[in-house]
């Protein structure tokens, strides 16, 4: 054995010589990595945390050769990319519903449950198979339900959801899919394999701050992967894989505090942070210091001589910095543990310009009514927002009731796509472009009724209702300040996700809660209920005609009496005929 | 009068008992039958049944070359003349008798005295038990074919050893997903590059462009940060090193495999081969084997898993450099141990040639024509195994199970898997070598899609006693007067023809 080993080695010793040894320096094509934590003082009392980690990887995807060497970016996502000529793909798993009056804008949107949405390269010739295909590798890769997404709940919508990252031209929807899966539930199991997608694991940097016992014990929890094409530089000759992790979570302070106002990394997750990871470009911490420049709300310690500004969401915010790829952040402990005290806890809050809710009215079991509402809170300027609404095919849209109405009068939307349901087949996809006027409500009412299903349609539970996925509003929304519209590597991540194309107003979207309805439910014993009700019908009926048809009929005498009876049975013990 | 009205009555009772009876039995009960049967097409069984006894005949083709001055001159007339220079090149030493060459040739050495006064028919019976040798070292040998059929076919248990050889290889499938996978358990003391695709451009992709016949290769990298082995490897003093040895191989293994991910894009099996760069505090690390004495090539590989190295780089940097150290890994010596492990891996398993025999260093690429032929012929063998008990099971299954459905695909799938077994039979036997392989992964895929299809699992739990509950209802009260009518004419008739025989007598 060892001799053919040896031999072997010796016919491939030949083959060295024939080789250059090249030395390596691909510093370059390593791509690179950023990490981040912002952390934002909620006026409810609340913390929102937010990380977000970058891999960009410069490499010529468009081309159409086949990538199978990965060093930053993860295999497992780069495979599902080149397999299935993906261009842009987001995916968040959601727990908890983010509260958009009490909390502001988060920096990545997400709607409760399961949201995906992909836009593929126009060589895909079989957009639906490749997407069923995908759902189901995407459901093994996260340990989530996706696997459920079908024709029934997949969307082509045709405005609402435009690519992220660079375009190349097309934006033909034919390529985009879109579904939510309002239901699944997020956990552990979700959080694992999201964390494994980091070159570094949860074993150094800010990753390690996400222990699951602590992440999972929130009132709002949302993690995400964005893959999309973005430029290498600002001439944009070459594009590069960008692959976004973001996980937000909210804590609530009142519950676990013991109505004490303080807070630091430790108590939040049960860590503290002693290192960047040595693979990333920039590791940092941004706290958000704008209502507090004198400190008169809150108490920052160790304090951070860096502060910087950035525009987010349209506001200009104060943050104070924490870089960790340099020693000093760590101090003499070797190790940082941030903290906030509060002094007070007024503070008014600066109530979001946009925000929306849904729900639904009616009552029994045959007829409801579905209620949007959107409120636009800028005193003076009105925007254009953009509504998709997904509704499944068992609730049935009567699309001829629907109205939109704000402060009083109709509201005519300038743009309405449409797309009725079929039984069993595709959702009702409704898109309308509306234009909210200032400081108002507008509301969208379209009446429903709901459907029958069949006995195995329904879920286990179906008592429980059915889910109806939260609505979707994209908007322009007026900006205090210039927005920045050239991206570039220097900005932090918060503020880039979004492109922003001009200076007077930013994006942003915001999704309603989901809907639980509930449908007309059998008792499901009644199949076999109904399996004996009707055989015993028939088979009375049965009974019956056969006797008709095979008794012979014949008058008989009438029955002896009574008397008659008795006294005969004496007589026949005495031995003497009867009457 | 009154008796005779009667009697018609009763008679025409028992005319319509009859009939609703003859109605029921008639149309009803085929109704039922044919509403409530499941679905199945035909299955070719007979020709199943001869698959499950089926012989293999192999047959390789051989052409006896005789060098010059061989033969006598009226003997050489009409044989072509070929390789004389190769014998003088590459044989030398007297005790070799048989050389092996690159590709499908091999020359025999024989002595003058041999030859002397002999015609062609008589030296080819001289020559005949080492052709034999050699067509066992070039095409296929009993051993061969038996640890092909090793997963099929229950052999009486041979030694360890060869149970271990046959074990080792993967099984045959249409394609393999080859992983390399840079391991850096700390990369705060190593920053490691390597040119994994120059690597895989020189040393694998010709290995495998050879190999294309076989099935399709796919080739990945990645490089995993923070990923240890699992177990400790122990610090030895009086070496200065650390020390993994074989017994504790078996650990290392598993929680590895957790961070290489499983590939999302395809179903194949993955031949795994690892690169472990033990960070600055663990290093050098050894393997050693059961005697206690190092691996020369520091690399280990696991049977139908793939293989791991260790590469130390403490010697390439002073005790001053300053971490992380910037490493080049040396693909060359890397990859020399990965072909090695593929190799094996991919089922060339070379049992030592006979004594007398030489064979040729394998070229540039790594793999001779003749080791392509011996693996193309065992993995025949195999897939035509695999898919014959594919096959056999299903049909067997189906047979055994009357509630599964047969869906017209299924039939197709399963005969046109029969039939390309039949084809690669007797392109085996007619010694087409790449035909039969051909055939013989058309009929795995089919068997496969056949015996995996979901379809065959719909009406598969349908217990008894619930057809009996929901059946019941109807048919209790339905059958229970036409029995009672039936019963009582019997009797009514049994009784006329009794007083019958009564009047006779």
């Amino acid at each position: 054995m060892a001799a053919h080993r040896c031999r072997y080695l010796a016919c491939l010793l030949l083959l060295f010589l024939s080789v250059i040894l090249v030395t390596m320096s691909q510093e370059t094509t390593l791509g690179h990595e950023q990490h981040e934590l912002v952390i934002r003082p909620l006026h409810s009392g609340d913390i929102y945390a937010s990380f977000q980690f970058r891999t960009v990887w410069e490499t010529d995807f468009m081309k159409g050769n086949k990538v199978s060497h990965y060093r930053l970016f993860p295999k497992s996502l780069g495979q599902v990319i080149s397999k299935f000529s993906v261009r842009e793909l987001h995916i968040s798993f959601t727990q908890g519903y983010w509260r958009t009056m009490q909390w502001g804008q988060p920096f990545i949107p997400s709607p409760p449950g399961a949201e995906l949405w992909v836009w593929f390269q126009d060589s895909v010739t079989d957009v639906d198979a490749t997407w069923k295909e995908l759902t189901n590798v995407l459901s093994g890769i996260f340990c989530a339900s996706l696997n459920f997404i079908d024709s029934t709940n997949t969307l082509q919508p045709s405005a609402s959801f435009k690519p992220l990252g660079i375009g190349n031209g097309t934006t033909d929807h034919r390529f985009l899919r879109y579904a939510t899966l309002p239901r699944e539930i997020v956990c552990t199991e979700n959080l694992t394999p999201w964390k494994k997608l980091l070159p570094c694991g949860s074993k150094a940097g800010l990753a390690v701050l996400l222990k699951s016992e602590k992440l999972f014990h929130s009132s709002f929890h949302s993690q995400s992967v964005h893959i999309r094409p973005v430029c290498q530089d600002r001439q944009c000759k070459s594009s590069s894989w960008e692959l976004r992790q973001a996980l937000n979570v909210v804590f609530d302070l009142h519950t676990s505090g013991q109505s004490k106002r303080e807070w630091s990394l430790f108590k939040m997750f049960s860590r503290t942070l002693t290192e960047a990871c040595p693979l990333a470009s920039s590791s940092k911490i941004y706290i958000d210091v704008t209502d507090n420049p004198q400190e008169e709300q809150f108490e920052l310690s160790p304090a951070t001589p860096l502060l910087s500004q950035a525009v987010v969401l349209g506001d200009r915010r104060t943050f104070s910095v924490y870089d960790l790829t340099q020693q000093v952040t760590f101090g003499t402990v070797r190790s940082l543990n941030l903290m906030i005290r509060w002094k007070s806890s007024e503070g008014d809050m600066l109530r979001p310009l946009l925000h929306a809710e849904r729900y639904v009215t009616g009552y029994g079991l045959q007829t409801g009514e579905i209620h949007t509402l959107m409120y636009n809170n800028h005193p003076f300027r009105s925007f254009p927002v953009l509504l998709l609404d997904s509704v499944p095919w068992y609730l049935r849209l009567y699309i001829h009731t629907l109205k939109v109405i704000s402060k009083g009068k109709d509201n005519n939307p300038s743009y309405i796509h449409y797309q009725p349901s079929k039984d069993r087949e595709r959702p009702h996809l409704l898109e309308m472009l509306l234009q909210l006027p200032p400081h108002s409500v507008t509301e969208v009412t379209v009446q429903f009724e709901r459907a029958l299903l069949k006995w195995t349609e329904y879920t286990p539970d179906p008592n429980h209702g059915f889910y109806v996925g939260s609505s979707v509003i994209s908007s322009l929304v007026p900006s205090t300040v210039a927005m920045e519209t050239n991206i570039t590597m220097e900005q932090p991540l918060f503020s880039s996700f979004f492109p922003c194309k001009e200076e007077s107003s930013y994006f942003a979207r915001v999704y309603t809660e989901p809907l639980l309805v509930n449908l007309p439910t059998p008792d499901f014993s009644m199949p076999y209920n109904v399996i004996c009700l009707t055989c015993t019908v028939v088979a009375v009926g049965y009974g019956s005609l056969y006797n008709l048809l095979t008794r012979s009929f014949q008058v008989e005498e009438p029955n002896p009496g009574l008397a008659k009876r008795i006294a005969n049975v004496i007589r026949r013990m005495r031995g003497v005929p009867p009457l | 009068m009154y008796f005779l009205a009667s009697l018609s009555e009763r008679r025409r009772g028992q005319l319509a008992a009859l009939s609703i009876a003859a109605v029921v039995i008639v149309v009803g009960v085929p109704l039922w039958w044919r509403t409530t049967e499941t679905y199945r097409a035909w299955l070719p069984f007979s020709q199943i049944k001869d698959l499950s006894k089926l012989q293999l005949h192999l047959s390789a083709d051989v052409e006896v070359v005789f060098a010059r001055g061989t033969l006598t001159p009226e003997q050489q007339k009409k044989l072509p003349l070929t390789q004389t220079q190769d014998e003088e090149h590459a044989v030398d030493g007297d005790n070799v008798k048989v050389y092996i060459g690159q590709r499908r040739t091999a020359i025999l050495r024989i002595n003058a005295e041999m030859r002397a006064g002999k015609t062609v028919e008589q030296l080819l019976a001289v020559l005949k038990p080492q052709i034999k040798q050699v067509l066992q070292v070039m095409s296929f040998s009993h051993t061969d074919i038996t640890a092909a059929l090793s997963d099929r076919v229950r052999f009486n248990p041979g030694s360890k050893e060869s149970m271990t050889h046959s074990m080792r290889a993967f099984t045959s499938s249409p394609g393999y997903e080859i992983t390399f996978s840079l391991l850096n358990p700390d990369p705060r003391s190593h920053r490691l590059h390597w040119d994994i695709e120059g690597a895989v451009q020189t040393y694998i992709q010709p290995f495998l462009t050879k190999l294309s016949p076989l099935a399709n290769f796919s080739i990945d990298s990645q490089m995993l940060h923070y990923a240890m082995l699992g177990v400790n490897p122990r610090y030895n003093n009086d070496r200065g090193a650390f020390i993994l040895h074989a017994d504790s191989l078996a650990h290392v293994i598993n929680p590895v495999e957790a961070r290489l991910g499983s590939n999302a894009a395809s179903s194949n099996p993955v031949l795994n081969f690892l690169l472990y760069v033990p960070d600055a505090q663990h290093s050098p690390l050894y393997i050693q084997d059961h005697k206690k004495m190092d691996v020369p090539s520091n690399a280990f590989h696991s049977p139908r898993w793939g293989g791991i190295m260790v590469y130390n780089v403490k010697n390439l940097y002073g005790p001053e450099a300053e971490f992380p150290v910037n490493i080049n890994i040396n693909m060359a010596e890397v990859m020399g141990v990965f072909l090695t492990q593929l190799r094996l891996l991919v089922g060339m398993e070379s049992s030592p040639p006979p004594p007398g025999f030489l064979v040729a260093p394998c070229g540039s690429v790594g793999l001779a024509d003749w080791e392509l032929d011996r693996l193309m012929w065992s993995r025949s063998v195999e897939n035509i195994a695999t898919a014959t008990t594919t096959i056999t099971s299903l049909a067997q299954l189906l047979d055994q199970i009357g509630n599964i459905v047969i869906n017209d695909n299924i039939a197709q799938q399963v005969s046109s898997a029969v039939t390309s077994v039949q084809l690669a039979v007797a392109e085996l036997e007619a010694g087409n070598l790449g035909f039969a392989l051909q055939y013989s992964k058309e009929t795995i895929l089919a068997s496969e899609k056949a015996f995996f299809d979901p379809s065959l699992l719909h009406l598969l739990y349908f217990p008894d006693d619930q057809k009996f509950a929901i059946y019941i209802p109807l048919f209790l009260p339905m059958c229970v007067p036409i029995l009672l009518s039936l019963l009582k004419m019997a009797s009514e008739a049994r009784r006329r023809y009794r007083e019958k025989q009564a009047k006779k007598d």
